[in-house]
This record gives C-alpha cells, structure tokens and sequence, in this order.
C-alpha cells in the first residue's frame, strides 16, 4: 500500500490510529465514515467545498517570498505560504468549512468542538453562524482565562462557550468533555474535531479538507520559481497544518518534510509539547499514536508559549511520518518562537501566530546554514492577533 | 494467598451459582485509590459483606473521556495519591489474601496498559488474582491481541454494548467476550440521570440473540427500585457512581461502612423480587 492510500479502512497508519473509544460512540463514528467516504467521492460535494474555500474563505492563499528576512539570515530563501490571510486567519477554517458541509449533508443542526487557544472554537462557531447551526464550544477553564479575546469572538458570532472544569483544564480535557456530549447527543450532535487526531474518520478528514494548502503549493511554487522547495517546515500541534501541508508532497521524495514541536522551555526542562520529540506511543483520543504520558501513563500536562501547541498527542499519520522516516521533527523553545515573531513583525511586518512562529524559527535557523539556491517553504498558519496579549505578558507589559 | 500458576476466571462459576439458586447478580463499581489508596481493600471486603457477587475495580486515569463528574472527580482523587496500574494489581493480591472466592474485574482505560505492556499486563493480572478486564477505550477489533494474552492467563475480556450497537458489532463482541458483557443502558457517560427500562428491557433480548453469556445492565441505576427492575430482565446489575458519591460524601474512616450499607438496601430490594 502506497503511503498516500493511508489509512486503511479501520484508520489505521502502520501502527497508529484506528478507533479506540467506548462501544456508545461506534455507531456514530460509523455514520461519519460512511457519509464522509460518499462526499469525498462526490464531484457536486467537491465543488460546493471549493466553493466555499474561493468566496468565503478567500482561497486560494498566496505563496510569498520573505525577501528581508532572507537577507537577515543570509542563506537559503524562506518562502511563506499565507495560511493567516484566510478568513478568521487561520487554517482552521479549511477543516471548519468542510466540517460544517459534511454536517448539513447528514442533517445534523448542532455543531460542538473543542478549542484550547480559540481558533479552532472561532473557526467552528463561525462555519456554524454561516449555515445557521447551533454552536457549543468546549474550553478548558484555564485556556478560557488566558484566551478572553477569542471567547469574546466566539459569543459574537453566536456560539455558546462551556468552561471545562476536569483534569488540566486544558485543550485535552476540552476534548473529553466534547466527546462526552457527542455520546450523550450522538443523534442530532456533529462533533467537528479541530485537528488530525482523535478516532477515524477525523485524522484523515481532517488531513483531506487541510490538503487545499499542498495541493495549492504543488502549482504555486513551481509557478514562483519553476520547482518544487527543498523543504517545507510547518508547526505541530495537533497537526492539521502540517498534514495539511504535507500530505500531496508525501510522494516527491526530494521534498523534506520538516515538521516543529513546542519545545517551551527546552526538551530537558520537561515543561514541553513536542510529543513527537520526546513522547511514547500510546492511545488517547481515540487512535494510537506518540503521547507525552509517565511512566504509568497517565497523560502529561504540557506547556508551550503557544496554547494552540499545547496538547499531549499529535495526529497518528504523523506518527507513521515520523517513524518511516519520510517526515522529521525537531522542537523549538517558546524564546526561539518568540525572537522568530518579532523578527517576523519588524523585517517582513507580518505578525505570525505564535504557533507558526515555531515553524519560522526552524526556517531560520536552518537558512542560516544552507546556500542561496536552497528554498523553505514555512507553511504560515495563522495571523498572531489573538496572541497580542501573551507576547506582551513576555515582554513585561500587560495591555 | 495469591495463586502461582493462573487459574481460570472465577466469573462463570459465580453466574453459575446465582442462575441455580435463582439470583441476579450484584457488581459493585469503585475508583481504586479513591479516597485515598488504604481505603481500596476494606472498601472491597465492605462490599462482599454487604452482598456483591463481582467487584469492579476501576483503574485511575487521566482522561477517563466516558466518565460522568462523579467518576471523574474520583478518578482526580486517586490520582492525587498516584494510584497507578500497579498499585490496583497490588490492591487484588491483597484482597485475595482474605477472599479467594469474589471474581474482581479491573476496569479502565488503554493507556496505563499500553504503557505497561501486554504481557506484563497479563502476567501481572493473572498473579493478582485479577478474573476480568474491561477496557472501556478498546473495542473488538482492536483487542484481538490483548484478549488473547488475557484468555491464555486465564482472564475474561469483558466488552461494553450500547443502546446504539448494532446486530454486526454484538456479533463481534460475541466473538472476544467472555464472563459477561456490559449493556450500557444510557446514550451518555457514567453518572447520567435516565435509564430507560422499556429500551432495556427490547435490546436484552436481542443481545442474547448473539451473545450467549451473562448480561449485565449498567449506566443510570441508582436505588434498589431501579436495580430490581434491572435484575427482573437482566443477569447482573452494576452500580457505580451512585457508590463512588456515597464515598465521595463519606467523612473520614466512614467510606467502607456507607457503601457497604448502601449496598446491602440494593441488594435487599433485589432479591425480594427474586
Ligand atoms: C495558527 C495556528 N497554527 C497551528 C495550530 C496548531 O494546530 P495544528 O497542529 O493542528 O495545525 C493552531 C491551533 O490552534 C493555530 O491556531
């Protein structure tokens, strides 16, 4: 089986994913699969998804070449993939979108989703608002503190925000609470997952409806310098943009697949998200993949600069990625990220999500090394207007 | 004293028992480790006094994602202390110094057994004097490997079916189960309010249609009315965070002596209909 044809039909990726959840979730899961496996196949469903992507969301994103902070560097060329000039500015809304659709072909008027930073949630209540659906948004109590601006944002556009109280109080806690909804309402209820993880179908749903940005790519940058880049780097969270980014370039081996953790304070501290760095594979969520987990597994809490980075799993395809070795993955520290941002906003004047600011730091340091014929290509995946009050914190201001 | 070589599973014999004598059975659910890790095994013996024919024994876990608040909050509590995987084994083997004869069931989530190993899980277990396993997080298809390594250790693979499963998967539960299955009776986590008997009492037979083990009905049964109407149309009742509650409201010193008494009224009302 070629690595494209991932997963097979029980969502497995080698070892990784498959279902791992109660026996009261099957039913519908079942019922996602089987409607989803039609709509992808279904060219009038394909359209109304691209439709949506043009008008509404403003594809296709622009590739763009980050002339000055090359010259800063002083190496390879670092090219961005404009992921936060999409509506709501995030590639959150590539899933969102697709998500929603797929809801409304199976009848269903509530959506629910989780959220840890509010992207994910935003996207959600605003797909939601768009088609007229009911929106419950799950956050960890502490994410709803740190995170006001997006709860705001959330309620706007109409959503109902639910603080979860359990465990962490976390993104990952979020994600229990959504799923014990979803078995309480499974009937009328659709549980749009914001990342590749979680049980199958969503790892490869999730990775399908992101797979607008490769396939973009895979015209643009020929067009803008008449061949594929030597490496694309994306960060990882759960990995949404990165599969999302990878995922058509899985076959053009000379392409590196460079994919960036959280390192928060440094891989040694443990006070990190980089599952992939540093975890064990385990399950969680509904699929087997690496997890930051202790000695008894028991699940971590994990800590990065970038809420959107902090969760203790990661999409099980990355997992495989990672051990076939067609795909690697390096961390980077909240302060890697952080000089990253600010040299973003001075030199290119773009302020980048501080999640893709982990990606932008890899790009540098490795342009820094790398001759001037060689090309990044940093899958920029959100705008950092949300992360306003977090990079001031850092800076010893508050606004 | 705990057994060297692994013996069969003491479930069938208990169901067995019951069936002659004309009783259902009784299991009792309880968080290992909760309040605190010295209460777990008097809590277990309160729980054979009082009239439990099976105890399941739940594992801590960080993200129990089926679990209501109550089972939740205990799970928190238990982990507080650490109580891990391998302090539940060791909570088994103390309990069988004083009973060899109670089937106990260790029911929990994947992780703590992916991080342990399946073999060593199995070995483990069955040294513990451990009768079952229930994963909750493991459906058939993916436990064809962990059930075999339980069924050579002598252990039962206990599999949950839910209001929504359809005749398919109750086939594929009938395939890897044994001891029991575990109807949940309720769309919705442990703890909720609504059980619907009249929806119990049409998928019970159904159930039995392709599964021929003792079937047990849990999820929602929170007073011996309700359990007694279960026991009249099933095998076995569980009951679980209504106990966990009465635990959790328990002063000091006092958990074992009000779960026992808790279950000791169900266990009345079930058997005067019997
Ligand atoms: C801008 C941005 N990038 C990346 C992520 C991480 O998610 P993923 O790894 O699924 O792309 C988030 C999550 O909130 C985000 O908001």
């Amino acid at each position: 089986m070629q690595m494209t044809d991932l997963p097979d039909r029980k969502g497995h990726f080698g070892p990784y994913g498959g279902i791992f959840v109660a026996e009261t979730l099957m039913y519908a899961l079942d019922e996602l699969r089987d409607n989803y496996e039609r709509l992808r196949q279904d060219p009038a469903f394909v359209a109304e998804f691209e439709y949506e992507l043009k008008h509404y969301v403003g594809r296709p994103s622009p590739v763009y070449f980050a002339k000055r902070l090359t010259e800063q560097c002083g190496g390879a060329q670092i090219w961005l993939k404009r992921e936060d000039l999409n509506h709501t500015g995030a590639h959150k809304i590539n899933n969102t979108m697709g998500q929603a659709l797929v809801a409304r072909h199976m009848g269903k008027k509530r959506i629910i989703a989780e959220t840890g930073a509010g992207q994910h949630g935003v996207a959600s209540a605003t797909v939601a608002a768009r088609f007229g659906m009911e929106c419950v948004v799950y956050m960890g109590s502490e994410d709803i503190h740190r995170q006001a601006q997006n709860v705001y944002r959330m309620k706007l556009l109409g959503a109902s925000v639910v603080p979860v109280e359990s465990g962490s109080k976390t993104l990952k806690d979020a994600l229990n609470e959504a799923m014990r909804d979803w078995v309480t309402n499974v009937e009328g209820t659709f549980y749009i997952i914001g990342t590749v993880a979680g049980p199958h179908p969503y790892p490869m749903m999730v990775r399908d409806f992101n797979s607008v940005v490769g396939r973009e790519l895979l015209t643009q940058m020929p067009e803008a310098i008449g061949r594929h880049p030597d490496a694309i780097l994306a960060c990882v969270g759960g990995g949404s943009n990165a599969m999302g980014a990878f995922y058509p370039f899985i076959p053009h081996k000379d392409v590196r697949l460079i994919g960036v953790e959280a390192g928060g304070l440094g891989l040694q501290s443990g006070k990190h998200a980089a599952t992939l760095c540093a975890g064990r594979p385990g399950v969680l969520h509904g699929n087997r993949t690496y997890l930051m987990q202790d000695e008894n597994g028991q699940i971590m809490e994990t800590h990065s600069i970038s809420a959107g980075l902090d969760y203790p799993g990661v999409g099980p395809e990355h997992a495989w990625l990672k051990d076939t070795g067609r795909a690697e993955y390096v961390a980077v520290t909240d302060d890697e990220a952080l000089e990253a941002f600010h040299a973003m906003c001075r030199v290119e004047g773009i302020i980048p999500a501080l999640e893709s600011s982990h990606a932008v730091a890899q790009a540098m340091k490795m342009a820094r090394t790398m001759p001037k014929d060689k090309v990044l290509l940093v899958n920029l995946s959100g705008r950092g207007d949300k992360d306003m009050n977090t990079v001031a914190r850092y800076s010893g201001l508050t606004l | 004293m705990p057994r060297d070589v692994p013996a069969l599973s003491r479930i069938p014999g208990v169901f067995d028992k019951l069936k002659a004598a004309g009783r259902k059975a009784l299991i009792p659910f309880i968080t290992a480790g909760d309040p605190d890790k010295a209460s777990t095994v008097p809590i277990m013996h309160a729980l054979v006094t009082a009239g439990a024919d099976i105890i399941e024994l739940g594992v801590p876990f960080s993200d129990p994602m089926a679990d209501g608040p109550t089972i939740q909050r205990s799970s928190e509590r238990a982990l507080k202390h650490g109580t891990s995987l391998k302090d539940c084994l060791a909570f088994v083997r103390e309990f069988r110094a004083r009973d060899e004869v109670t089937p106990v069931v260790l029911m929990g989530y994947a992780n703590p057994i992916e991080a342990m190993g399946y073999d060593a899980f199995a070995a483990a277990a069955a040294l513990a004097g451990v009768d079952g396993v229930l994963v909750v997080d493991y459906p058939p298809e993916e436990s064809v490997e962990l059930t075999g390594k339980l069924r050579a250790a002598g252990i039962d693979s206990i599999f949950l079916l839910s209001p929504t499963s359809l005749d398919q998967r109750m086939e594929e539960v009938a395939h890897l189960a044994s001891g029991y299955v575990y109807y949940v009776s309720l769309k919705g986590v442990t703890g909720a309010a609504h059980l619907d008997l009249t929806e119990v009492a049409r998928k019970i037979p159904l159930i039995r249609s392709h599964v021929k083990l003792p079937i047990g009905v849990g999820f929602g049964i929170r007073d011996g009315a309700t359990a007694r109407a279960v026991a009249s149309i099933s095998d076995a009742v569980v009951i679980g965070s209504r106990l966990v509650q009465e635990i959790e409201a328990s002063p000091p010193g006092q958990a074992a002596a009000n779960v026992g008494a808790l279950v000791a009224e169900i266990r009345r009302a079930m058997d005067a209909q019997a």
